[in-house]
């Protein structure tokens, strides 16, 4: 999820260029007080008119308790957002409360229940009720872990290791499996470190995450080949997905592939091997 | 609709700048600055005035100063600067 700042449309317009899975539009922190009027109208037309084909658009709004955060649900849940992020979610009640704004302008445009949300989580308190956020609407797709303020909450400060946001992200991926939905990780603003950068998307990856965001293109191709399955995983998983298909047709669950035995986990695992290898392009839906 | 000074947008590549004054003739008086004036100086005007019409704007001085930005970015600055200019918002409160 690559963020892009609201009030700049040169950025709007060509981010969807590099490639990233989703794009974020943003008119929160990256948008002073004086533009939020402006950006929330560029945000509007871009989403409108540019044609970011099957990237999927998120839109980060103001919160609810800010002047700007129900102006900011109208202009982009009519202009077909995908995704609305809430900011500093720190309750399942705010949830809600955006949940209620998006139904009212979608029934007022004829829309119900197109619009999905996630929720950033950027404080100990939204840690804490991090599995009620994620359960707290239909609509939720996925939660968010926002370091720095989350960092500043804790009274600490970000390290390379990121030891310190190590609860926080253990948390949010439990949290958003046992809800069914994604888990995603905060940030790295240092573009000159690449290599602290390609060590935290390791990590977050082992830690279960489904994605990363990031703030700038130069750090897409480090996420894809990251997150990308490998050659030899992929062939293994064909298998393993082929002769569960074969199994099922002769009506057995339990079979074996090269000697080892194949049981429910490994086919979920292979299919997620297969899911993310079509989602990186390296092979295609139609050729399984 | 009482019309106040009002300025939208930026110059930087990819932007346009709006700036809205109250007419000093009937009608909507459009001074367009462009990099792409030749190519596309007719088409801008037509979608400042389209707009300005869709808000209501009909007697204002415009001048607008384009970096090359495209028909969206142009809606989106102008309704911003007509906003400004009349204090009449296009979202609900």
């Amino acid at each position: 999820m690559m963020f892009v700042p609201g009030n700049n449309p040169a950025m709007m317009q060509d981010a969807f260029i590099y490639g990233p899975d989703s794009i974020m539009l943003d008119l929160e922190d990256s948008v002073t007080m004086a533009e939020k009027d402006t950006a929330r109208l560029l945000v509007h037309n871009a989403l409108k008119t540019i044609d970011y084909g099957t990237t999927e658009m998120v839109v980060r709004i103001n919160p609810l308790n800010t002047p700007y955060g129900k102006k900011d649900i109208e202009a982009v849940v009519k202009a077909g957002v995908h995704v609305i992020r809430m900011p500093k979610t720190e309750t399942a009640d705010e949830v809600r409360e955006v949940e209620a704004e998006i139904e009212k302008v979608e029934r007022e445009i004829g829309c119900l229940g197109r619009t999905q949300i996630m929720a950033a989580i950027e404080s100990t308190l939204g840690v804490i009720n991090a599995y009620d956020i994620a359960i707290a609407s239909k609509r939720m797709m996925g939660i968010a872990l926002g370091a720095e303020d989350y960092s500043a909450n804790l009274k600490t400060q970000r390290s390379p290791e990121g030891i310190e946001l190590l609860l926080a992200r253990q948390t949010i991926v439990v949290a958003a499996r046992a809800a069914g939905i994604d888990a995603l990780d905060t940030v790295y603003s240092n573009l000159n470190d690449m290599e602290t950068f390609r060590k935290e998307v390791e990590l977050i990856k082992q830690l279960g995450f489904d994605g990363k965001s990031i703030i700038n293109p130069r750090q897409i191709e480090v996420v894809n080949e990251v997150f990308a399955p490998k050659e030899k995983d992929i062939q293994k998983a064909l298998t393993i997905l082929a002769a569960i298909k074969e199994a099922e047709q002769r009506g057995s669950g339990v079979i074996a592939v090269n000697g080892k035995m194949v049981d429910r986990p490994v086919v979920i695992r292979a299919q997620r091997t297969i899911d993310l290898a079509i989602a990186s392009g390296i092979i295609n839906k139609e050729d399984i | 609709m009482e019309v106040k000074n009002a300025v939208a947008g930026t110059l930087e590549s990819g932007d346009i700048l709006i700036q809205i004054a109250p007419a000093n003739t009937a009608g909507l008086h459009i001074e367009l600055d462009s990099t792409v004036a030749y190519q596309f100086g007719k088409q801008i005007e037509a979608v400042i005035a389209e707009t300005l019409q869709n808000f209501g704007l009909t007697d204002a001085e415009v001048k607008a100063t384009d970096k090359g930005a495209l028909d969206c970015t142009i809606r989106a600055r102008v309704t911003a600067a007509a906003v400004r200019a009349t204090g009449k918002d296009v979202w609900a409160d």
